[in-house]
């Protein structure tokens, strides 16, 4: 009897603590995370989700054979040659010099793409920038592909180099250039050449970094000639590499032409003339690994706080990531570029966000715009994103959720599938104009870092209103479903032939003319050609890259306050 | 005569010192250790009670230096002095003066000691005792006929040797009697051609001899015992590696004889205390031939205390203090089999040159019933170039010798030592062999199979991936660890292996064997944590896994497609890579370029210590001319001499040490200048 009763006071405290423990829990988790879940229907039993599946799988494949293609591929006679010049391949330079396992954050793969008719094709524009860990701090690295004409500088190439330099400096990151280039295409000199942003500007870039402390370190791993020779002679420390690195003012042929003087190559700008005679260079390396490994060196002795990458700005607190609800394969389900990217952000959000964890501002208000706050890989962002076009409410609510987040400094992102604002009658008197511009004004006035993500269409004003690159975000990504352009095609066609003088016959002709030239311009592989945004990645990668990008961002110290413009009443 | 001993000084240090201070508390018996300067925080210093220091590393200053030890025994108030082995355990001035000084030497009589030091004399006692000793004639009547008169006592085979000779010249063997004469002129021709001496002395030929011993024990009274036999025939360079109790082969009625001779030895010289009687043993014939006496306890001692269950320290402790022997010989057991392998710094693969160094990562099995693991270090300590290079004993018990041996073998591979370089791979390998297994040994064993014994055991791909995974995972955690200490603790750049935009990681990696062989990777890194290797001409495997950490270990654990497989690992320098497995010890090297060789490189051009030691020759002075492979200087390592030759032709630039100073390996010690 006595032992009976011992059994159930035995069994009475544990389901008192059963019962206790949940509550407990509960109340742990609200407190910990009061964040309301996105509950939404995905079903990926269901046949829209297998329809969307199988249009993504299609748009992927050939997102990933384009990639193949015409970015990874490499000549084959251009490779043997310079491997036979005891040269690494630029993404293995890039490897080697990178910690082991970091993570690279690479830029605009297609760049250059298709981009000059006529011409071969330019792999990543000829050069390859991102950024990655070296020593332990985050670099932006921008290295030469001599494989891809001979590393030289098309327009293409110049943007590129200036857009990392320009990442370089907005997160101020030190930055190291592995110089393999035989200096500007002369071919293309008038669109390079002296315009505001133009080669010229890379050197005056570095100056300006070099002040504010930024590191500049040159590693000479081939040819630097002409405008190149500037980059390590303006580097704060630079590297050679002997036998394969030269830099001159004027190559051999140039100067036989300039002054009639016969020279060779070595004599002219070798590692022996710069590292011991010149003073150009002031490290001697015996190879291509061992120029990288010094440089790697070179990092570890920057002392720069700020770009220390184990420091992040203390403004932002950072949780432990929690996976989402969701895996990421599902935004395959969920996208469906075939009807128009006619989908719900929210179930966008919820592949993409810690536990799928998302806090709704002003949910029934201005509903066309989504705005909430959520985590990434633990770190704190507001999210803004389309459900449609954009209203006077969606305006004002976007305004006012962008003061929120820049009051407390939370980085912002957008995410695009929008349309454009509303038109017509109604809409102008209520002065859409106005609110829409109190939006630009919010977002291009906002202190905080910007990510922009185009996932769907990417439409006139609505491109702006959403912080398209003009509005310079911190990063712009493209998914390989979306469009962008300043209107539809077929609005742009019926604004065109509406106002055109033809003759009605060839209207139609004209209308599909003008139908098929936006529907190239509008693909996200013409965009990131003339490099519109940083890159067209694979939704299943946006979790990582947006942290990454994330992480990058929140580097530097954020102002406590954001200086607005005058908001239209 | 009973004494009190409340207080002992042990004057030794390392495993021995260690090892009796377990013993000695046992009894309440307080323990003072010393120590040389490179001693002071050695193992035995924490575990005595209370330590002194006595002089300078090298041991004619410290441990050998009988008026500094004396000194502390007086001030630290000891009763006994325990002398370990090595050092002054066989010294009997020492012994002497311990008792002049009205000190307990922990050992036999200074007489004893002295009677078995010299072993003409030793011989010639045990010859009169009656205790067989090796048949021979060492006589100065050299005539012939006498000379094969001698021979047919002593029985053929048999050995001429030079009295003069050396190196094996003016040496014969003589298998028939018909020969002896012809041999005899041949030894005495070389003999006066090489010493100018043509007198020869001659002595039985022991065919595949083996070396057993017998521990021995007798008392203040009189009383003496054995405690069966030990067989430690594995030796190299004359010094044992593997001992074990019982010795194979031996049935009781020899056990019995061999014992009762070895106690007969022991009483010869009115021993006292812990002594071991070796003999020579003839395995075709059984005979068994008297060598010498060691008169202090042995390194090999914990074999014997596996199976007779006694604690042979405590022993010595008793009788010192005048009490009787605990057990009488018949009440003294033979249970199971025990075996003991001598883990040493040392490397095998190159004549078993003596290392020292620090031991990085020390991670050995715990003692239980059946495993001791007796040592005086613990990781991150250094092995000296000072002392003897023994790192650690290992000593298990198995209720068979099979099963004994199996367990040494089982037991040897979870000794994972990393720092410097050690036996224990060979001693796996000698712990499985087939013929040790059968009891097949004798005292050449190691040279007549050194090809199977040193031969390195090839990785298998697997293996190979393992070493990479060890690595990778290792890299992670490091640079996990680093952002740990930030506030970006989950830094995606880090957390985010080798993530790439639109693409994947691909490194290569050359891993450098323990044979040098060179094996080319490609690894590639994919998603949800998961790895392809690519063996050059090996295949490609596909691979995750993660690391467990405690305290003592790394455990790798592998996933391959149809496998799982554990390990341990260890990696040093983020550069070698050390794999406890199995299958066996691995180790690796990560392969870097050229340029950081440099440092090494420069050095080849001049005279390099191969290994830590002391210089004890400088052969040349700075000016003096030498050509390639001239000696230049000599280096003592643990009781052995290198002479370190010129590498090149020309002046001598520099000499950058002087006699009595200690080099660390690689220390650049002759330059030369070619003129």
């Amino acid at each position: 009897m006595a032992n009976s009763n011992l059994k159930m006071t035995y069994v009475r405290l544990r389901s008192i603590r059963k019962c206790l423990l949940p509550i407990w829990e509960l109340k742990q988790q609200r407190f910990l995370h009061s964040m309301s879940t996105i509950k939404c229907d995905i079903n990926e039993n269901s046949s829209e989700f297998k329809e969307n599946y199988s249009h993504m799988n299609s748009v992927m494949q050939t997102f990933h054979q384009t990639l193949a293609e015409n970015v990874f591929k490499i000549d084959s006679r251009s490779e043997k040659y310079h491997l036979s010049k005891n040269k690494i391949l630029v993404r293995e330079r890039i490897n080697k010099l990178l910690d082991e396992g970091s993570s690279f954050l690479e830029f605009s793969q297609l760049a250059g793409y298709n981009l000059y008719p006529g011409e071969e094709k330019l792999p990543s524009g000829g050069i390859v920038t991102g950024i990655g860990k070296v020593s332990g701090n985050l670099c932006v690295i921008v290295a030469n592909d001599a494989t891809v004409k001979g590393g030289s500088y098309y327009p293409i190439t110049v943007k590129k180099h200036l857009r990392a330099q320009e990442i370089a400096d907005d997160n101020r990151l030190p930055c190291i250039y592995l110089v393999d280039s035989g200096g500007a295409n002369l071919r293309f000199q008038d669109q390079l050449f002296t315009d505001h942003d133009s080669f010229g500007k890379v050197f005056w870039n570095m100056a300006l970094m070099s002040a504010k402390g930024l590191s500049q370190v040159a590693v000479v791993m081939g040819g630097c000639t002409a405008g190149g020779a500037y980059i390590p002679s303006m580097a704060d420390e630079s590297i050679i590499v002997n036998k394969t690195g030269y830099i001159f003012l004027a190559g051999p042929p140039l100067v036989k032409a300039a002054t009639g003087e016969t020279v060779g190559a070595e004599e002219l700008g070798g590692s022996n003339l710069h590292c011991r005679v010149s003073g150009v260079t002031d490290h001697y390396a015996e190879d291509d690994e061992h120029a990288l490994q010094i440089a790697r060196r070179i990092v570890k002795h920057i002392n720069n706080e700020k770009a220390l990458s184990s420091r992040l700005a203390s403004s932002s607190v950072h949780f432990k990531p929690k996976p989402p609800l969701y895996p990421a394969e599902y935004l395959y389900g969920i996208l469906n570029p075939h009807k128009k990217n006619a989908f719900d952000i929210k179930k966008i959000i919820a592949c993409l966000v810690d536990g799928s964890e998302f806090d709704e501002f002003k949910a029934n208000f201005g509903e066309t715009l989504v705005t909430g706050f959520a985590r990434i890989n633990g770190y704190l962002v507001g999210i803004l994103g389309n459900n449609g076009v954009m209203f006077s409410e969606s305006a004002l609510k976007g305004a006012h959720f962008i003061e929120l987040c820049c009051q407390r400094k939370i980085p912002l992102i957008f995410m695009h599938n929008i349309t454009g604002f509303m038109v017509g009658k109604d809409a102008e008197t209520g002065g859409i104009a106005k609110h829409g511009a109190k939006m630009l004004t919010a977002l291009s006035c906002a202190q905080v870092p910007i990510i922009t993500l185009i996932v769907g269409g990417s439409y006139g004003a609505g491109n702006y209103g959403m912080c398209g690159r003009p509005f310079k975000p911190n990063f712009l990504y493209t998914w390989p479903n979306a469009r962008i352009s300043i209107m539809g095609g077929e609005q742009a066609a019926d604004v065109l032939i509406t106002i055109s003088k033809q003759p009605e016959n060839e209207k139609a002709k004209l209308k599909k003319q003008i139908m098929d030239e936006f529907d190239v311009q509008s693909s996200p592989y013409y965009g990131s050609a003339r490099l519109w945004d940083d890159g067209v990645i694979d939704p299943v990668d946006t979790r990582k890259i947006l942290s990454l990008s994330l992480s990058v961002c929140l580097k530097r110290t954020i102002e406590d306050r954001a200086q607005f413009g005058i908001f239209r009443m | 005569m009973r004494k009190q001993i409340s207080k002992i000084l042990i004057a030794n240090r390392g495993e021995i010192a260690c090892r009796i201070i377990r013993s000695a508390r046992k009894l309440g018996i307080r323990t003072v250790a010393v120590y040389s300067e490179v001693d002071e925080n050695s193992k035995n210093v924490l575990m005595s009670d209370e330590a002194y220091f006595i002089g300078k590393a090298a041991s004619q200053e410290s441990y050998l230096n009988q008026e500094k030890l004396m000194t502390v025994i007086k001030q630290s108030h000891c009763d006994a002095v325990h002398p370990g082995y090595g050092f002054l355990s066989e010294n009997a001035i020492f012994s002497e003066y311990c008792s002049q000084n009205d000190v307990i030497f922990i050992g036999p009589p200074a007489s004893a000691i002295r009677d078995m030091g010299i072993k003409s004399t030793s011989k010639n006692i045990m010859a009169k005792a009656g205790v067989p000793i090796i048949p021979g004639y060492h006589g100065d009547d050299q005539t012939n006929s006498l000379l094969k008169e001698e021979a047919t006592r002593i029985g053929f085979p048999l050995m001429i040797k030079a009295i003069h000779g050396g190196g094996g010249k003016g040496m014969r063997i003589v298998f028939d009697k018909n020969d002896f004469l012809n041999q005899l002129e041949s030894a005495r021709r070389e003999s006066l051609n090489s010493f100018g001496n043509d007198s020869v002395l001659l002595e039985k030929f022991i065919v595949a001899p083996r070396h057993i011993e017998v521990q021995v024990f007798a008392d203040q009274y009189g009383n003496c015992v054995h405690l069966n036999e030990r067989d430690c025939s594995i030796q190299r360079r004359h010094q044992k590696v593997i001992e074990e109790a019982p010795a194979p082969g031996i049935n009781e009625s020899l056990r019995q004889e061999i014992g009762s001779a070895a106690v007969q030895a022991a009483k010869a010289v009115h021993y006292v205390g812990a002594g071991t009687v070796e003999f020579i043993y003839e395995p075709t014939t059984k005979n068994f031939f008297f060598m010498e006496m060691n008169t202090r306890l042995q390194v090999e001692h914990p074999i014997t205390e596996m199976i007779t269950n006694t604690d042979l320290v405590e022993w010595q402790l008793r009788v010192a203090a005048g009490e009787e022997l605990p057990m009488k010989q018949e009440n003294i057991p033979l249970n199971g089999h025990s075996v003991e392998a001598r883990i040493y710094a040392e490397d095998p693969y190159n004549d078993f040159l003596p290392g020292a160094g620090p031991l990085t990562y020390f991670n050995v099995p715990e003692n239980s019933s059946d495993t001791r693991l007796e040592t005086g270090v613990r990781q991150g300590d250094t092995v000296s170039v000072y002392y003897d290079p023994l790192i650690a004993k290992l000593v298990v018990w198995g209720s068979n010798r099979k099963e004994a041996f199996s367990k040494l073998h089982s037991r040897l591979l979870e000794c994972h030592i990393t720092g410097l370089n050690t036996n224990i791979e060979f001693l796996t390998k000698l712990s499985t062999n087939e013929k040790l297994l059968r009891g097949e040994v004798n005292t050449a064993f190691i040279d007549e199979n050194k090809n199977d014994l040193l031969s390195k055991t090839k990785p298998t791909p697997k293996i190979i991936v393992e070493a990479v995974l060890g690595l990778i995972l290792h890299e992670e955690e490091r640079q996990l660890q680093e952002i740990q200490n930030s506030n970006d603790k989950y830094d995606p750049f880090t957390c985010e292996r080798g993530f790439r935009v639109n693409s994947s990681y691909k490194r290569n990696l050359k891993l450098v064997g323990s044979d040098n062989t060179e094996y080319n990777l490609n690894i590639t890194y994919q998603k949800s944590n998961s790895f392809t290797i690519d063996i050059e001409g090996m295949g490609s495997y596909s691979i995750s896994g993660h690391l467990e950490k405690d305290s003592k270990q790394n455990t790798l654990i592998c996933k391959f497609s149809d496998t799982v497989t554990k390990c341990n690992v260890a990696i040093d320098a983020e550069k070698f890579i050390h794999l406890f497995t199995n299958e066996g010890i691995f180790h690796f090297e990560v392969w870097s370029p050229k340029f950081e060789q440099s440092v090494l490189e420069s050095g080849i051009q001049n005279a390099v210590a191969p290994m830590p030691g002391i210089v004890s020759k400088v052969l040349v002075d700075v000016g003096s001319r030498v050509t390639s492979g001239d000696p230049v200087l000599v280096l003592i390592a643990m009781k052995m001499e290198h002479t370190i030759k010129s590498p090149k032709s020309g002046l001598v630039k520099n000499i950058l040490y002087e006699v009595g100073q200690s080099v660390s390996k690689n220390a650049l010690l002759v330059e030369v200048e070619e003129e």
